[in-house]
């Protein structure tokens, strides 16, 4: 490696681990059930007692095979290891996880930019209980005790392994967006990272761009949000850099994202790696699902978010722009944006709406509905409302609900007359009479002078578009 | 019992006399439950003065290995870690005994977590012989066997993953049967090996056995790896003789290396006796038998050092305190434990280990297919294979603790069984030259119980007689 070499390309693979949403756990017949009192949802088995044994949820298995098929996995036989290593939210000192025999390998997935980002498999395994360090810095090394809820130990999760093909911060969120709209559109997880439910670890290193051959990767851990994903990358793309710039070698290890600090820090090397000493799970016995059961588990998927955005896109919706459709079929709203095309109305415009004005109050969805929706569209295209106007009964409409022929009465916003707007029309030219010369002989220019001044003159109430085509024929 | 003739209490007050009188001397239990086995009697007494049906094993006075759970009762694996445990749940054998109707007594010593072939292993003090208490009753489920031998219950369950329901019945002059992988749900047995480990009866008649076993088998949906179809009977074809019926003696393990001669002899006065009885009888050959003693010292310490690893401290159990989490563990595991557990979990442990589970765990389960395969052939020519059970009759205390190696050899001849999943039993064949017990050993290919049983009751027929139990009185059993 020369100091010479300047330009940088990060290499990122993400590892994200989704909890499904069965109501039992992995192994045992406990609810999995998020934000209960500690240890309420244990039993023999989730705390791992002598002699107990564990039993495959069938629903567990469903929902794997779904989130590989909607990745475009082979669905394969799989079998069940145990990765050993002693920690104390660990109740047998051993997760039971699938190791060379995956339930789900070798698929992809599409970001909405068009890249296709490598899935190398996505396994089933069992999560851990939580704990919570009392004292020091709140990390098991320094805390004066600890105590663990073993709620979520034995709840499932699929953890699925990207191929190192991310290139960039943004593509990594990208990726995980896509992502967790794909597992939320699946129905197997709900994908609230927030609640933990949802979880990644990035491996990210750094070479010479160009270049075939891999750097160093360090594994970085504790990234609870999208923002802590995009800003612990770029930091450790920008750390591994500064080191090899400075003549440095970067070590494989773990790395702890400190959000407060903004940076990583090391956690273990990989001299101080566990060995997990892997071996078939022996109270465990293969898992085999029939061509029927893999079909029907594919049978379950409903459309998802790629063949959702060229329906909203194909619907005249795609104008719009990719980004807009991007949020409105991530938010679920892509049903709005259908019904307007349905009626006939401009789709283009729906999408609009839907990615700005509702997309900022999504926590307001449940009061508007599709019919609403679809009049408003209607009404601002028909000039019944400007688009100030329209946007002003869209938040209404979705503060207060109602439909927006009532919010555009009791606001006010008659749609103005054609001889009312005329006249303003008339009062505006005829107060500015050089400009209006200068208009008529052809400087198109200051047309928007004009509406300017006819906005002014109407607060905001004059449909815009008209007044134009008023000028316009007015300078005769 | 079941026919009003004898009183459920009166049998179970017998047997508690027996153990008064001579459980200090045997120490085959880790507790005797007597209060409870008393309310257990008197409510099926209650069932049958009801005139309701009281089960098949009503009335009858079961020991429990003390490694399967019984809710509210103790159960320590014989070891220091669980000594205080508790367990909130009934293993399911433990269920389909008592709804039997069977009178739990206690629970039996064994090794500590079934690793051993003596019960010395005990965190609390070896069980002795009943035939000769300067001797050991065998291992793991010696507490169990000695039970049994010494008329304390009258039928017992052992665990068995190498030989330890087996070797102790040869040496205790009693019937045990180690029956195919999965036949009897492992859920409740605090676990040693899984890939290994099946729970199975103590008898003093192989009739008493094919009852029993006929109660605690069948599938279980707490176990992944109990069997779904309905099993085979043991008991069902009990009085039918050999005649016809191919029997092979596996060379390898009479002709072993260790084994005494006046076993061997025994083998093969069993067999010659099969022969008169009709059976056509041969000596076979399952060259990868003699491999199973070195595999199975890799595939059973791996997983058991996966499956001890739970008693961290952390959870219940025995703790010793230590300055962060990392010093807990080794306290808590470096006072828990005993010696030979230790010395497995070493062993399992490194089998595992990054770089070396290809030579050691991968090759040994390759070692299993084999066995798996030689046996398979053998059973093509043979409906079910001779050997002994153990290499000698019952040896003095303290004779092989010195050597793990020479403690290890006890069960070269029946840890092929458990390597390929098999059914296998031992059935008392008269005595050695000390007057002690001998065993002879019935093997059977996977769901082969119902021939495996029809055999052993024509040896139990044909057995020599053998001196009782010094520490039994005469009468006892049902």
């Amino acid at each position: 490696m020369t100091a010479t070499v300047t330009e940088w390309e990060t290499v990122i693979g993400l590892e994200v681990h989704a909890e499904l949403r069965t109501a039992t756990k992995l192994f045992c017949g406990c609810r999995n059930q998020f934000g209960e009192e500690p240890n309420t949802c244990v039993c023999a088995v989730c705390l791992g007692l002598p002699g107990s044994l564990p039993v495959l949820n069938r629903m567990a298995v469903e929902y794997a095979m779904r989130i590989g098929t909607a990745l475009h996995c082979r669905v394969q036989r799989s079998i069940f290891h145990r990765k050993n290593y002693f920690y104390p939210d660990m109740p047998k000192d051993y997760q039971i996880s699938q190791y060379d025999l995956p339930i789900n390998v070798d698929g992809w997935l599409e970001l909405p930019g068009g890249r296709r980002i490598g899935v190398e498999r996505a396994h089933m395994e069992e999560d851990t209980g939580k704990t919570t360090h009392v004292g020091g810095g709140g990390r098991i090394h320094d805390a004066a005790h600890s105590l663990v809820d073993y709620n979520r130990a034995g709840v499932p999760l699929v953890e699925i392994v990207s191929a190192p093909d991310l290139r960039s911060a943004d593509e990594a969120r990208a990726y995980v967006e896509e992502l967790r709209a794909i597992l939320v559109a699946t129905g197997a997880s709900d994908g609230k990272m927030e609640e933990g439910s949802l979880r990644v670890d990035a491996n990210v290193s750094i070479r010479p761009a160009g270049s075939p051959d891999f750097g160093t990767r360090c594994e970085i851990k504790n990234l609870n949000s999208l923002r802590s994903l995009g800003r612990a990358i770029d930091f450790e793309a920008a750390r591994q850099a500064r080191v090899l710039e400075d003549g440095g070698r970067v070590v494989q290890e773990t790395r702890h994202w400190d959000e407060a600090a903004g940076r990583t820090g090391s956690m273990r090397s990989k001299e101080e790696a566990f060995d997990y000493r892997y071996f078939p799970e022996p109270d465990l016995v293969p898992v085999e699902p029939s061509d029927e059961w893999i079909a029907a588990a594919a049978a379950a998927i409903p459309a998802l978010p790629a063949a959702r955005r060229a329906d909203v896109a194909a619907a005249g919706g795609g104008d719009a722009g990719a980004d807009a459709v991007v949020t409105v079929v991530r938010l679920d709203l892509d049903h709005y944006a259908q019904a307007v095309a349905a009626a006939g109305g401009d789709a283009a415009l729906a999408v609009r709406r839907l990615a700005n004005e509702v997309a900022a109050d999504i926590e307001s969805i449940e009061r508007l509905t599709e019919p609403a929706f679809v009049r408003l569209v209607a009404m601002e295209t028909d000039g019944s409302l400007t688009t100030a106007q329209a946007r002003t009964v869209l938040k209404e409409l979705l503060a207060a609900g109602g439909d927006p022929d009532g919010v555009a009465a009791r606001l006010g916003f008659e749609a103005m007359g054609a001889d009312d707007l005329a006249a303003v029309v008339d009062r505006v030219t005829g107060e500015h009479p050089a400009e209006w010369e200068r208009y008529r002989a052809g400087e198109d220019k200051l047309t928007g002078f004009f509406l300017g001044h006819i906005k002014t003159a109407t607060d905001g109430n004059a449909d815009l578009k008209a007044a134009s085509a008023l000028l316009r024929a007015h300078r005769g | 019992v079941r026919a009003g003739r004898l009183q459920a209490r009166a049998v179970l007050e017998e047997h508690l006399a027996r153990i008064d009188a001579a459980e200090p001397q045997v120490h085959a239990f880790n507790l005797v439950n007597a209060e409870p086995a008393r309310a257990a009697a008197d409510a099926v007494d209650a069932t049958v003065a009801a005139g309701h049906d009281p089960g098949p094993l009503a009335g009858v006075p079961v020991a429990l290995k003390d490694n399967l759970c019984t809710r509210g009762v103790p159960t320590t694996c014989s070891s220091r870690i669980l000594e205080h445990w508790v367990p909130p749940y009934d293993a399911t054998v433990v269920q389909r005994l008592a709804a039997a109707g069977a009178v739990a007594v206690g629970k039996t010593n064994l090794d500590e977590f079934a690793m051993g072939s003596s019960t010395e292993n005990s965190a609390f003090g070896p069980t002795r012989n009943p035939h000769d208490l300067t001797r050991v009753p065998g291992g793991s489920s010696g507490g169990s066997a000695a039970a049994v031998a010494a008329g304390f219950a009258a039928i017992g369950i052992g665990s068995d993953t190498g030989g330890s329901i087996r070797q102790p019945a040869a040496l205790c002059g009693v019937v045990g049967v180690k029956p195919t992988y999965g036949l009897v749900s492992r859920y409740g047995l605090i676990a040693f090996a899984s890939s290994l480990d099946q729970i199975g009866p103590f008898a003093s008649s192989v009739a008493d056995a094919a009852l029993l076993l006929d109660v605690i088998a069948g599938p279980d949906p707490c176990d992944s790896t109990s069997l779904r179809d309905a099993p085979p009977s043991a008991a069902a074809r009990l009085g039918e003789g050999v005649d016809g019926l191919r029997v092979g003696v596996v060379t390898e393990l009479t002709g072993a290396e260790g084994i005494a001669p006046d076993v061997v002899a025994r083998t093969r006065e069993c067999a010659d006796a099969l022969a008169g009885a009709g059976a056509k009888v041969e000596d076979v050959s399952v060259p990868a038998a003699v491999y199973g003693l070195s595999a199975y010292y890799l595939i059973a310490p791996a997983e058991a050092s996966s499956n001890l690893s739970r008693y961290d401290g952390v959870r219940y159990g025995f703790r010793a305190d230590g300055e962060d989490i990392t010093e807990m563990y080794l306290r808590t595991r470096s006072a828990g434990f005993g010696a030979e557990v230790k010395r497995r979990i070493m062993l399992g442990t490194y089998a595992l280990s990054a770089g070396y589970y290809d030579a050691y765990y991968g090759k040994a389960q390759q070692v299993r297919t084999l066995i798996i395969r030689d046996f398979a052939a053998a059973y093509e020519q043979f409906d079910v294979l001779l050997a002994p059970t153990a290499p000698g009759t019952a040896f003095a205390l303290g004779a092989k603790t010195a050597d793990p190696l020479t403690m290890y050899l006890n069960d070269v001849c029946t840890i092929p069984s458990n390597l390929a999943g098999h059914p296998a039993m031992s059935v008392p064949f008269g005595g050695g030259d000390d007057g002690l017990p001998v065993g002879v050993q019935v093997l059977a290919p996977a769901l082969g119980e119902t021939v495996m049983f029809q055999v052993a009751a024509a040896i139990e027929a044909a057995a020599p007689p053998l001196a009782p139990p010094v520490m039994a009185p005469p009468g006892g059993g049902r």
